[in-house]
């Protein structure tokens, strides 16, 4: 009963839902005050997220009369979900995540690609033109990402010999200058990280001068606030494994690994956000051409790299 | 909307990339343009007619709002055409001090320009920093007019504005400043690669399209032509001003950029000059009320491309007719063939690289039938144009084009 208790408290307060829910705002405001600073720009305040999602909870939700109701409406849900599934599987608190088996690294995977899935088919049901263009954009994208990304976080399990996250984590921990060979991936990972989030260069789907804002034009109110927190929550999720299975660094104590995720977090949130300030808007067809002849090949000289040390390690 | 797999798309009359209300029925076949249809008259104002009903003087404020970037352009024409009809010579002081205006002017609309246009392909960042550096830029011309676009410089026979010692040491100051900013933006222009990948081969209009569908201003120097109504036909204190018309062979929305980015250097050096070389003098001479009987044609550079103003008096001091074209209405000609062939994504940029004033192009026209009109063919008045240059010595048919 009391350990039911405990993974009741572990999945829905820490570090499961609501530490996500509150840890998405904090990097939400992070992320908004750098990419304000570094344009040069004052920035918001520390409570503008928090109050742009509850001005949109408070605001009349809108569903155009030819779209498919119910799709509409589930579809926030169904991201929101997806991301605070995932987000069991990835170790915060130490090594260990809420919850953990072999094989969740490829569950949290397909989680990932729920959003996206979730947002082309609100795009797709909501029957607008812009909507329309934006849903087969993030198909497109979601296509190219997919492949470089799954190849770039599966060449570590080959030297840790795991498809568990919490083991992997387990195993670069205790040998952290094996990490060191998995940098191309990780450059590779962060990349198409950022191309999931569709974060600029890659914001091709949302071009808001082209499309307004692409596959989630319809909505508001609500709905889209619940988006918008599936969105700032697949953030953290993508940070979070980001830093689990590429800077496995951890020092032993409970609270002090702690400390050292949330460094982690934010100097990934901070490459992230220079990516985004220093680049402009990549065209469709020059995604699909960087992710297949930049990225895929990066990931897989990494799997055949990582097999290579594997034989002649003999681990 | 849908026809087997093509789609139409609007863009406008209310879209984000869009600064003013126009329509643009996009026809995509995938993501490729296939066909455009340009929709303007969103923003019709009358503001002819208003000039046919009020004095020269008060036309002088409509004029001055035609455009609220290129507001002095269109103020000089407009006073250059009524000093030209009345038979005056302004001050050289004042010559000089358009020239400080409408240099800055055009800093201050590339700057704008730029920063749009970064808006447009997703480069926020550069925005923001273009945006900052064209404050500068305005707090000079605040300086000056009082006031950060409609400055009210010029009036009828002169200037209303001086340019003092204090302030010659302000715009040089700023200047400078600003010279090390373009610096950096011909750098960027030239080395980032995600800037490059979206401009390059986007919205081409050849050489020969430019000038088969009439485009001036920095769409035509990008694609090669060398025309500057301040070299070809200089006007005020250009006639001493030694100007660098920059020209590019690239023909597209890239070629656009670095002909803008250059242009505000050359810009810089002008505005050097003049100060360097302000001439001493009164500010303004008296115009007459009444403007004698006659009709005029006034060609002005503004920053968008060539801009002209054609005044016809009737001796009263009200002006019988205004006509103003701005550079925009040159540039429309050839929107339909920049689009078609290209991208979705391409469509706001090539769009937002004529630079376009919706609202400084809209007018209706009224045909009158049975009014005597002289017709001239296409033939005869070429015929006509050359031998009006001709008379004030300027040989057209020597300019390279």
């Amino acid at each position: 009963m009391i350990s039911f208790l405990k993974m009741l408290l572990a999945a829905f307060i820490f570090p499961g839902f609501l530490f996500l829910s509150v840890y998405s705002l904090v990097l939400d405001f992070i992320d908004r005050k750098l990419y304000a600073r570094m344009q040069n720009r004052v920035g918001p305040p520390w409570y503008q997220p928090v109050a742009d999602f509850f001005k949109l909870i408070g605001k009349k939700t809108l569903i155009p009369v030819e779209a498919n109701k119910m799709m509409f409406r589930i579809m926030p849900l169904v991201s929101l979900a997806a991301v605070a599934a995932a987000f069991l599987y990835v170790p915060v608190l130490g090594q260990d995540a809420v919850f953990s088996f072999d094989g969740d690294l490829i569950i949290v995977l397909y989680f990932l690609t729920v959003p996206p899935i979730a947002a082309f088919l609100a795009g797709w049901y909501s029957r607008g033109v812009y909507a329309t263009i934006g849903a087969t954009r993030i198909l497109t994208q979601l296509f190219v990402y997919e492949v470089p990304l799954f190849i770039s976080l599966l060449a570590p399990t080959l030297i840790a010999g795991t498809w568990s996250i919490s083991e992997l984590t387990a195993f670069y921990a205790a040998h952290p200058l094996y990490a060191l060979i998995n940098l191309p991936a990780a450059f590779a990972a962060l990349i198409s990280f950022q191309c999931k989030l569709e974060r600029a260069p890659f914001d091709t789907p949302e071009a808001e001068t082209e499309i307004v804002s692409g596959a989630l034009v319809e909505y508001g109110g609500r709905l889209l606030a619940f988006f918008k927190m599936a969105h700032s929550c697949e953030l953290v999720l993508v940070i979070s494994l980001f830093s689990a299975v590429f800077l496995p660094f951890m020092t032993g104590y409970v609270f002090a690994d702690f400390l050292l995720y949330i460094v982690k977090t934010l100097v990934i949130l901070l490459l992230l956000t220079l990516m985004r300030v220093s680049m402009a808007r990549l065209k469709i067809n020059n995604v699909v051409s960087f992710c297949w002849k930049v990225l895929a090949p990066v990931a897989l000289f990494q799997v055949v790299l990582n097999l290579v040390i594997r034989g002649s390690l003999q681990i | 909307m849908h026809s087997d797999n093509r789609i139409t798309i609007p863009i406008g009359p209310q879209h984000p990339s869009l600064d003013e209300p126009g329509r643009f029925d996009i026809t995509l076949e995938g993501e490729k343009v296939v066909n455009a249809v340009i929709g303007v008259g969103y923003n019709h104002r009358g503001l002819e007619k208003t000039c046919e009903s009020k004095t020269y003087v008060q036309n002088l404020y409509i004029i001055e709002r035609v455009c609220g970037i290129c507001s002095h352009a269109h103020g000089t024409a407009f006073c250059m055409a009524i000093e030209q009809l009345a038979g005056v010579t302004i001050p050289k002081r004042a010559e000089y001090i358009r020239a400080v205006v409408a240099e800055l002017e055009r800093l201050h609309s590339h700057l704008l320009w730029l920063g749009v246009a970064c808006h447009e392909i997703g480069f926020d960042t550069m925005f923001m920093y273009t945006w900052r550096n064209r404050e500068k830029v305005l707090d000079i011309l605040a300086d000056l007019g009082g006031n950060r676009v409609n400055y009210g410089v010029n009036t009828i026979g002169g200037v209303r504005r001086d340019i003092d010692a204090d302030m010659v040491e302000t715009i040089r100051k700023a200047l400078d400043a600003l010279e090390e900013e373009t610096k950096h933006y011909v750098e960027i222009a030239y080395t980032e690669t995600t800037l490059i990948s979206r401009l390059k081969g986007v919205g081409v209009l050849s050489h020969e399209d430019a000038i088969r569908y009439g485009a001036v201003g920095p769409v035509a120097r990008a694609a090669g032509i060398a025309h500057d109504v301040r070299v070809d036909e200089p006007y005020g204190a250009y006639k001493e001003i030694p100007v660098k018309v920059i020209t590019d062979t690239h023909a597209d929305v890239y070629g656009r950029t670095v002909v803008r980015i250059l242009e505000m250097q050359e810009s810089i050096n002008i505005i050097r000059f003049c100060l360097d070389n302000l001439p001493d003098g009164p500010l303004s001479v008296r115009v007459p009320r009444r403007i004698p009987a006659g009709e005029t044609i006034i060609r002005v550079e503004a920053p968008r491309g060539e801009n002209i103003h054609y005044l016809r008096s009737n001796g009263s001091d009200i002006p019988d007719r205004v006509r103003v074209r701005a550079p925009t209405e040159a540039n429309w000609h050839g929107m339909k063939h920049m689009l078609e062939g290209g991208y979705l994504a391409d469509v706001p940029i090539t769009i937002a690289a004529i630079d376009p004033c919706y609202s400084c192009t809209d007018r209706a026209i009224v045909v009158k039938s049975g009014a005597k009109t002289d017709c001239y063919d296409w033939r005869g008045l070429r015929q006509y144009g050359i031998d009006w240059y001709k008379k004030r010595g300027i040989d057209v048919t020597a300019l390279k084009v």
